[in-house]
């Protein structure tokens, strides 16, 4: 017998308005009665409807997995499954999409298909950190789900104190400001790394996000234990005739209220034949200015990273940013590849070595200091590192001498590798 | 061993390489793009250094999607994008076409199918979005349903580019904030202290992880009733809800005192000035499904305000930086109370050292 749908006139008031609803999804799903998960659907819409009444989450956490992994799956019952008993597991895979996102409807239409005959037919695209999120499974169904997901190529992602799931940004494949080779970055990198992925075994969640510039529109400064994000050391360059071009378009006034006056640095100057000065050892690679005139400037050609680690959300000492770990790392050939994916190996060993319980590599590095950090990474101090040096007097210098030799030495170096 | 019964081991594959599933003229392109321009709210033109063109038009959706919708966008990318697509962090959809006479047709074709165009430039991008009351397991509130009220009222932001710069809105279901920073966020904020069940937490919680877990060393171990449990220190607690998620029975949500907050100023990019953290504006906004009347009236307050203020490329955080917080607050009727002047640690380098005041 068909089962019955529940009645749903707070969600229904979601169906209307211009902004596509995901009710209307929830709904069809559950009204396809031809499909194996129908009466799960039911029940989920009518778990949902009563939480949009009562006003409170009616989940709990679990353990399901699937052979072979330990993470990748986040399990669901209900707390109200007596009266919702269609719906009372509702588990989600977590699956890693294709770097950046691309898809062919191919491989959409393959997932579709074979969340409809194992899952609930809803697909989140995509979670905070980049995962495919098929939601919806029995604890049954979970193993053959994710063996059909598995042999069309996908792969979980991270969940729990683990290396989880990563994102980086379009890019390379179609933006002019991307300034290093995301994709493979960002799987090297997660590829290299996969057994912390799918056995979890860190103190807690560790996550990498890529930006091919210093726009970061994957958010990684805020919300990544290591943020690879895009820059270039040398002069940014300029076409003077596109510059002239804009300005006869816009107007000076427009071009210095927008361009000229908002560079952070006062790096920038017009000239009287409507040509831009640029002061590129005063530049911080902002952007601002190149994304305003895109046509006639653009990032330098001595491309490379910057690696900032520490980003996370509130839990437990309060938001925090990533701060300058390295300042420049060259991204081109395979040494530059290899190098990056060595010290990435090395953050996540100090990271399981040393990191307390459930704490982020960020308060890590609040509690032993960053200065012991980058001794620990071998890496050599930097003014880029900090907003400006300390204005507390409450440090021992006794060894300064021999400190400011090893600044010396490294700039020594720095100047011979030129 | 009978191998039909045993299980199939996974093959690792890790992240899927992306050049089988991107747009041939991306492939062919890679990493030789030379500029681009926004020819209409909610399409970019970008031009390789080959001289090949690609048109992108970025459609909206509702992110849980089911697959009828799926198989919706895969009919239009097949018509018009080649058989691909992608999506951006904030849930877009994007179909790349290599003619420019290809845009309109399928902006026809997609807003007949329900999916708004824009989110390009300085509009309103869709709002980043959580699980909610759908699925996750400790949230005070639904981001699916304060979403799509939300873009409902703002959608002529999402399809126009009229802001002073581009906006970006996030939504978060309990304090832990998944939904991340935003130009305006509206984020749970809890009011009450745990309701404890004592009969519970000895065999469902890990204590001395809960003790430690408290940022404010609110909780300590206990016998109740005679049972092993844990108290917390109410005057200390500063309702958090850190606790929740290792210790269920720490109910931290209830109907009423579950509430909603507003932030504002946060930035990721780097362009101009550094990133930020959003800042509290507005709270103990009711938690009222199926469309929170409360919080959008405060949200279309303050994007209106900066929408109309707000100088070309200033992002919302940049403009109140240039007018102050006293007007802020004067221009979107809202009040400054002692709860927005910061008492965690660091919060000394938030306090005014200087007579830059404004009046």
């Amino acid at each position: 017998m068909t089962k019955k749908t529940h009645p749903s006139p707070l969600l229904d008031e979601l169906k209307s308005g211009p902004w596509p609803s995901f009710v209307d999804g929830l709904q069809r799903l559950a009204e396809d009665d031809d499909k194996p998960n129908s009466d799960m659907m039911k029940d989920l819409v009518g778990q949902l409807e009563h939480s949009y009444e009562t006003r409170k989450g009616y989940w709990k956490g679990g353990t399901v997995s699937v052979f072979g992994y330990g993470g990748g799956i986040i399990p669901r019952f209900s707390e109200v499954a007596e009266k919702f008993p269609e719906s009372s597991e509702f588990h989600t895979l977590r699956v890693q999409p294709p770097a950046g996102m691309h898809y062919s409807t191919k491989l959409l239409r393959d997932m579709c298909d074979i969340w409809e005959e194992h899952g609930s037919g809803l697909i989140a695209l995509h979670g905070q950190s980049g995962d495919i999120m098929f939601q919806g499974c029995t604890t049954e169904k979970v193993q053959p789900a994710f063996d059909e997901l598995n042999k069309i190529g996908l792969d979980l992602g991270g969940a729990g104190p683990a290396l989880r799931t990563s994102m980086s940004c379009v890019g390379h494949a179609r933006c002019e400001q991307s300034c290093y080779d995301e994709v493979r970055a960002h799987r090297e990198i997660i590829n290299g790394l996969l057994d912390e992925m799918h056995r979890p075994a860190l103190p807690y969640k560790f996550k990498f996000k890529f930006s091919g510039c210093p726009n970061d529109c994957v958010n990684a400064i805020h919300r990544a234990d290591m943020a690879v994000i895009g820059t270039w050391r040398d002069d940014m360059q300029v076409d003077q005739e596109k510059v002239q071009e804009h300005v006869a378009k816009v107007g000076r006034k427009q071009m210095i209220d927008t361009v000229v006056a908002m560079c952070p640095t006062r790096a920038l100057s017009l000239n009287d034949d409507d040509t831009l000065d640029v002061d590129n050892r005063s530049c911080v690679r902002c952007m601002h200015c190149i994304n305003v005139m895109p046509k006639a400037l653009s990032p330098g050609k001595d491309r490379g990273v910057t690696i900032l680690m520490g980003g996370k959300r509130s839990l437990k000492i309060g938001d925090q940013m990533g701060t300058v770990i390295h300042p420049f790392l060259k991204l081109e050939t395979d040494e530059d590849f290899e190098t990056l994916v060595e010290f990435t190996e090395e953050c996540i060993d100090f990271f399981a070595e040393n990191a307390l319980e459930h704490e982020r590599i960020g308060e890590t590095i609040d509690r032993i200091g960053l200065a012991n950090f980058l001794e620990a990474m071998d890496v050599p101090v930097d003014p880029n590192m900090v907003n400006h040096p300390r204005t507390s007097s409450y440090v021992r210098t006794d060894d300064w001498d021999v400190e400011a030799a090893k600044w010396f030495e490294h700039k020594k170096a720095k100047a011979a590798a030129k | 061993m009978n191998n039909a019964e045993m299980p199939r081991r996974p093959d690792e594959h890790g992240v899927p390489d992306p050049f089988p599933y991107m747009h041939p003229t991306l492939r062919a392109n890679y990493g030789n793009w030379d500029w681009h321009e926004r020819p209409r709210p909610g399409v970019l033109h970008h031009v390789a250094k080959s001289g090949d063109e690609i048109w992108t038009v970025r459609a909206g959706t509702q992110r849980q999607m089911d697959v009828g919708t799926i198989r919706k966008l895969c009919e239009l990318a097949d018509e018009f994008a080649d058989g691909f697509m992608r999506f951006t962090t904030r849930s877009n959809a994007e179909f790349m076409v290599t003619s420019a006479d290809k845009t309109e047709p399928l902006i026809e074709k997609l807003n007949a199918a329900g999916f708004p165009v824009g989110g390009t430039g300085n509009s309103l991008s869709m709002i980043s979005h959580t699980q909610g009351w759908l699925h996750c397991d400790i949230p005070g509130t639904d981001a699916s349903g304060v979403v799509k009220s939300l873009m409902d009222e703002l959608y002529h932001e999402f399809t126009h580019e009229e802001m002073p710069n581009r906006v970006r809105m996030t939504t978060s279901c309990c304090q832990i904030n998944c939904g991340g920073q935003g130009d305006i966020a509206i984020n749970v904020q809890y009011t009450k202290p745990p309701k404890i069940n004592h009969d519970l937490v000895a065999n469902v919680c890990e204590r001395p992880a809960v003790v430690a877990r408290c940022p404010v060393a609110a909780i300590r171990p206990a016998m109740v009733n005679g049972k092993p449990s844990l108290e917390v220190d109410e005057k200390k607690c500063i309702c958090c809800g850190a606790c929740y998620p290792p210790c269920p029975p720490m109910q931290i949500n209830g109907p009423d005192s579950t509430k909603l907050a507003i932030w504002v100023g946060g930035k990721h990019s780097n362009a101009r000035s550094k990133p930020t953290f959003h800042k509290l504006v507005a709270a103990n906004l009711p938690n009222n499904p199926p469309r929170w009347p409360e919080v959008a009236d405060i949200v279309k307050r303050i994007l209106y305000a900066y929408k109309e203020d707000g100088q070309a490329w200033e992002r919302l955080g940049e403009w109140i930086e240039r007018i102050g917080w006293p007007r802020f607050f004067e221009m979107t009727d809202l009040a400054f109370t002692k709860h927005q002047i910061d008492d965690w640690r660091g919060a000394r380098s938030s306090l005014n050292a200087s007579t830059h005041l404004h009046f």
